[in-house]
């Protein structure tokens, strides 16, 4: 497969549109998946998915044919994540007073938690909860556990990707895995 | 629990795949026998699970549709390169075309000069070519851009190309006389020509 994207990054060097395609519908899950868990919301990750797909386009000739094609977009992917996640500003906080209420906040305005009898509910309950758990950590380990978790990177690529040091990676995922043992433990 | 520490520290090693065979045995036989750090141990791989089940986790449907359309215009070279590979007769007879219609359009924009194929004993005025009386051209005569009045005689085909036949007097052709204004006969003037000249190769 890598090969076959190789050739493909080659038409699209040559300004072949139509080559781009199946390099985006071959990485698109796991791009999208790596946003997801570093921003937490569907919608945005979506939206960063499909800009680290372009400027991989627009770039595509800083791209080094020697190097895995797949390390150098998610690189993109996490450095436009994390800038987005930099930039961004709480846009709300459950703490503060629901305006025209006396004395309610967010929270009150949470469902209250109940067990749904379907299984798939459950599941994607689950998930969420899960998700919740990984955004509470934060986005220094949050980057590490997603690359890990989400396509298996090895330590070295996952190294090259956010540009620290091996060891760094180490000790992050460490920390970041016996965090998450504690929260979900009772999953 | 004092092993504690140390334990774990081999448990991350070991599923970062950083432990050697001596040192996995060493996490073996103690997880056996250490009933809490076997516990941890398992809620680490449990935890590993979880955060690898994400193919729920998908794109919409029409993603790389939306990629492609927001990407910014290719060359317009290579989709006409790509048209062209799918096409290949038609981008044969388009290309001879094109070299034969400019081939031919050069040559008559070209000469804007008047030109005669024989000079000899004959006079040019201005644009126009006289064969003065008693003057016998011997073989074809070709003038291009420019008139020719015939006064002697010319002992062959005479062609006009871009002027006109001037009947002062009695000249004479023993040949045929064509005249060449349009560009369309010009083309098909080329096209006879061309032809002419194959063939009489090819009865050499």
């Amino acid at each position: 497969m890598e090969t076959k994207i190789k050739e493909k990054i080659k038409l699209v060097k040559k300004g072949d549109q139509s080559a781009f395609e199946e390099i985006v519908a071959f990485h698109q899950s796991k791009v999208y998946q790596i946003c997801y868990r570093l921003i937490g919301n569907t919608h945005e990750a979506e939206d960063l998915a499909q800009e680290a797909f372009i400027r991989a386009y627009v770039n595509i000739h800083s791209y080094d044919d020697n190097r895995k094609f797949s390390t150098w977009l998610y690189r993109i992917a996490t450095n436009l994540t994390i800038d987005r996640i930099r930039k961004k500003k709480p846009d709300y906080y459950l703490d503060a007073e629901v305006q025209g209420t006396d004395g309610l906040n967010m929270y009150s305005q949470l469902p209250a938690d109940q067990v749904q009898p379907e299984e798939e509910v459950e599941s994607l309950e689950i998930q969420t909860y899960i998700q919740n758990e990984i955004m509470a950590l934060p986005t220094k380990y949050r980057s590490v556990i997603a690359l890990r978790f989400v396509d298996e990177l090895s330590l070295a690529e996952i190294s090259d990707i956010l540009n620290i040091p091996i060891g760094t990676v180490k000790t992050r995922i460490h920390r970041g895995r016996e965090a998450l043992r504690k929260r979900l433990r009772h999953v | 629990m004092t092993c504690k520490k140390e334990f774990i520290q081999l448990m991350h090693h070991y599923l970062d795949g950083d432990l050697n065979k001596e040192e996995e045995q060493q996490l073996r036989t103690h997880l056996q026998s250490c009933k809490e750090c076997q516990n941890h141990f398992q809620e680490l791989k449990r935890t590993i699970t979880l955060l690898e089940s994400n193919s729920h986790l998908q794109p919409s449907p029409n993603f790389t549709n939306k990629v492609i359309n927001s990407l910014p215009k290719e060359k317009k070279r290579i989709s006409y390169l790509r048209w062209f590979k799918a096409h290949p007769a038609i981008t044969a007879a388009a290309i001879f075309f094109i070299l034969m219609f400019t081939s031919v359009f050069s040559a008559w924009n070209q000469d804007g000069h008047l030109s005669v194929s024989k000079e000899q004993n004959l006079i040019i005025e201005n644009d126009t070519v006289i064969v003065p009386e008693g003057v016998v051209v011997e073989g074809d005569l070709v003038v291009k851009n420019g008139n020719l009045k015939i006064e002697g005689a010319v002992n062959g085909d005479v062609v006009i190309i871009n002027g006109e036949h001037l009947m002062a007097s009695a000249g004479e052709v023993t040949g045929e006389l064509e005249q060449v204004n349009q560009i369309f006969e010009w083309f098909w003037y080329s096209l006879k020509d061309i032809t002419k000249d194959i063939f009489a190769f090819t009865s050499k």
